[in-house]
């Protein structure tokens, strides 16, 4: 018992430097030699100034003040709407927060969710309805009214991107094909054409597409 | 459904299988005290570890010595790391603050890595420093799974022995799983994961405006260490909150098939160490074989399931069939359609409830979709997957040592039916092997159960549900079932810790309840089963082996591989159905929705 119990303690603190401090360090250091920018979170600047991570997605609103007089009183102090110009991501239930990972929970009988699913639909039809004018609720792609795992998927469905891409097109008075042709830039496929499902990196398209209209 | 994701189970299933023998031959080398290639690099390491241990590393030990062994060094672990987590605050690496946990919720943590369970109360990236993660959790990781591993070395010694009483000496199979099998895994492993994305650093957090000039704040850290061995170590705890859902965990398809092959791969393997070290390849075979037959028959359930949609999809009005599109524009049908809630785009339908269910079986606990909102058809299989006492691969070492009391028990069954003294692998099973057994095999169902009833019929379990109707007991069920059985995966909504004002720790709390039925439960679930399957393999090591003759039962057969598969469903299922009918079976045959609250 004391054989065994000295030994384990002897174990514990030559485990805790082995596996918790050498381990982790080596790796760091190998990692941030040979894969420096996605080891810190592949992030994306512009104009010199880091803008987002590619693999996190983050809102595209716009943000409209309202006028201190007009302000009802414990509203909101300014009208955030998707802003027309960019694609938007799929919806959130941590408003895009990557500190703090959180999925909606709900189950698959919770009213809740449908009521929640029921609103985005609406608001989905609502923005993209006057640029595509047959879109029926039918025709919605899944990945636009529930939330997902992490709440910041950088991707959505590619029948998401082709239909937010007619708003895009007409709102930037770009044309279509121009738009169509970033979309499939900035598509991840699967994998060895096999796994997975594939997307379009949300932030890189919008990107590209402010750099296309500048 | 589609074709491409069919394709994708069986790609994932035939790369298991071809991994299988050659990993599984490398380790049965490791636990043979075979020259490997890798002992020219860390044989060093090897003797200064020895050497630190003393003379407990020299001597070979039978079950009794082996399994009390087993229980110091898991105790002295659990008081390391359950200090670690309550003096947080003064450690270094902790860029952001974080205070030290509450005593409850750091008991429950502490037991949950020291078994092997990995059951997240906690939430990973706003109440852990660095220094938690790597010096408690990861090691953890490490070492926990290296145990399992270890006695499952020992078990299997001890049902190949020819006579001898001692089964091995722990802390060389401690130590040599550690170097040898789970250290150069890992460290692969991180390095293929950073190659995609995953982050591994020691700067604080990264805030920025984004394109739109809204904040926005990167937790990052050394992730893709502890994300290799969480998923080869089947722990399962995350870096983030959400597990490998987060893209900072897996970020491409690429890194969500390598981190889901993880999963499975020792488990998997186990089973060709097995074979080789009792001396019959086909036995190890057999048994994986049952295991892959009933991974698959979960799958598919679940794939069909969550391919279907689910109730509050149908009530929103949304078309759930991949492809489903007669709108007018080139490409409108490119979608995963299904239930993708929880889910992320890059994984789609396919991957993720092939992940769910690797992950429920082998004990594993990551996730990498939201588990809560799965379709009751989709749910039912990942409980099923636990209700198995995590015999369909399992833990490391635990999943393959809760197998083969599960064979014994098939043999046994055997044995009664024909009239014959039961044998496995030449030994005859007698009454003292038998009544082990039933105490390994029982012991855990009953303790989910109970816990269950206790949580379900007090106010005190009330606290910790989030979902309303059926599915709140679904998550109850769901919850004691995968810490009752050491796997670690949740029906995330039910809660053992309140953190009103996260990031950071200030006022937050522990659920005093749930974080203590829920800790010992890991306890017992980890320390009944190992014990017994221990005490097994010493009664069987003094056993003389007869050859086999005509009237032998065979246990490399496809014979034999039905009736495995036939007890360890029965078991679960005479065990569980009436719970199972409470919760997701209900679910799944109502459309009604329910209001919370």
């Amino acid at each position: 018992m004391r054989r065994d119990l000295t030994a384990s303690i002897a174990a514990a603190l030559a485990f805790t430097v082995i596996f918790g401090i050498a381990y982790p360090l080596i790796t760091t250091g190998v990692a941030q030699v040979l894969f420096p920018g996605k080891s810190d979170g592949s992030r994306i600047e512009r104009e010199g100034e880091t803008v987002g991570s590619s693999l996190i997605a983050q809102s595209f609103l716009t943000h409209e003040e309202i006028p201190e007089a007009e302000r009802e009183e414990g509203g909101p102090k300014a009208i955030k709407a998707p802003d027309p110009r960019y694609f938007q991501p799929r919806p959130s239930v941590t408003t895009y927060n990557p500190a703090g990972t959180g999925f909606s929970n709900l189950g698959p009988n919770n009213k809740e969710l449908a009521n929640r699913t029921a609103q985005l639909l609406e608001n989905y039809l609502e923005l993209e309805g006057p640029f595509t004018p047959e879109l029926g609720e039918d025709d919605v792609p899944v990945d636009a009214v529930m939330t997902s795992g992490s709440s910041v998927d950088p991707h959505i469905s590619i029948a998401n991107a082709r239909i937010q891409a007619n708003r895009v097109a007409e709102v930037r008075g770009i044309p279509l094909d121009r738009v169509n042709d970033l979309i499939d830039e900035n598509t991840d496929d699967r994998d060895f054409g096999l796994l997975g499902e594939p997307g379009v990196n949300v932030l890189e398209l919008n990107l590209d597409l402010d750099e296309e209209t500048t | 459904m589609t074709a491409n994701g069919w394709l994708q189970i069986v790609f994932y299933l035939a790369v298991l299988t071809a991994l299988t023998p050659v990993l599984g031959g490398y380790m049965a080398r490791v636990y043979q005290g075979q020259p490997l290639l890798l002992e020219r690099v860390l044989e060093p390491l090897e003797r200064f570890v020895y050497r630190l241990l003393g003379p407990s590393a020299r001597s070979e030990q039978d079950w009794k010595a082996y399994a009390k062994t087993t229980i110091v060094f898991s105790a002295v672990f659990f008081v390391v790391l359950y200090v670690i987590l309550r003096t947080q605050g003064i450690h270094p690496f902790n860029p952001e603050g974080f205070d030290s946990g509450p005593w409850d919720l750091s008991f429950n943590t502490a037991a949950s890595f020291v078994t092997n369970t990995n059951w997240q109360y906690y939430g990973g990236e706003t109440t852990l420093s660095y220094f938690s993660q790597m010096a408690g959790l990861a090691v953890q990781n490490f070492v926990s799974a290296a145990v399992g591993m270890a006695v499952l070395a020992a078990v299997i010694r001890g049902l190949a022995s020819r006579g001898a009483r001692e089964l091995g000496n722990f802390w060389r199979d401690v130590t040599r799983t550690l170097l040898y099998i789970l250290l150069p895994l890992s460290f692969v492993g991180a390095l293929i994961l950073v190659s995609q994305g995953v982050i591994q650093t020691f700067s604080g957090w990264v805030s920025y405006q984004t394109v739109t000039g809204v904040d926005q704040t990167l937790a990052l850290g050394p992730g893709a260490s502890q994300i290799a061995i969480k998923q080869l170590g089947t722990n399962g705890g995350g870096f983030f909150n959400v597990n490998s859902s987060m893209p900072f965990e897996s970020p491409t398809q690429f890194s969500n098939f390598v981190e889901l092959l993880f999963i499975l791969l020792i488990p998997a393997a186990l089973t060709a160490t097995f074979g080789r070290m009792v001396g019959n390849r086909r036995q190890g075979w057999a048994i994986y074989v049952a295991m892959l037959i009933m991974l698959v028959v979960t799958i598919g359930v679940g794939y069909a399931a969550e391919s279907n949609g689910s109730p509050a999809q149908e009530a929103a009005g949304i078309e759930v069939d991949a492809g489903a599109s007669d709108v007018d524009v080139e490409g409108s049908d490119e979608q995963a359609g299904g239930n993708l809630e929880g889910k992320e785009q890059r994984n789609g339908i396919a991957t993720s409830v092939t992940w769910a269910n690797a992950t429920t079986a082998a004990s594993n606990g990551s996730v990498n979709s939201a588990h809560d909102s799965y379709t009751g058809g989709g749910g039912l299989p990942l409980l099923f997957n636990m209700m198995t006492g995590e015999v369909v691969f399992g833990g490391v070492g635990s999943g393959l040592y809760g197998m083969l009391l599960m064979v014994l028990l098939a043999v046994f069954i055997a044995g009664l039916m024909v009239g014959r003294t039961p044998e496995y692998l030449g030994k005859k099973v007698e009454a003292r092997e038998v009544k082990l057994v039933m105490i390994g095999t029982i012991v855990v169902p009953l303790l989910v159960l109970v816990a269950t009833a206790i949580a379900i019929a007090s106010e005190h379990g009330d606290v910790s549900i989030f979902n309303p109707g059926p599915h709140g007991f679904s998550e109850t069920l769901y919850a004691y079932t995968s810490q009752g059985n050491n796997n670690g995966s949740a029906f995330a909504g039910y809660t053992g810790f309140v953190q009103p004002n996260a990031p950071g720790n200030p006022g937050a709390y522990g659920i005093t309840f749930a974080d203590l039925i829920g800790g010992l439960s890991m306890f017992f679930a980890r320390f009944v089963p190992l014990l017994a399957a221990l005490g097994v393999a010493g009664s069987m090591a003094t056993k003389r082996i007869s050859p086999a003759g005509p009237g032998t039962f065979r246990t490399d057969t496809p014979t034999f591989v039905a009736l495995l598969i036939f007890v360890v469903v029965l078991v679960a299922a005479l065990t569980f159905f009436p719970a199972l009918m409470l919760g997701p079976i209900v679910e799944g045959l109502t459309d009604s929705l329910v209001f919370p609250g």
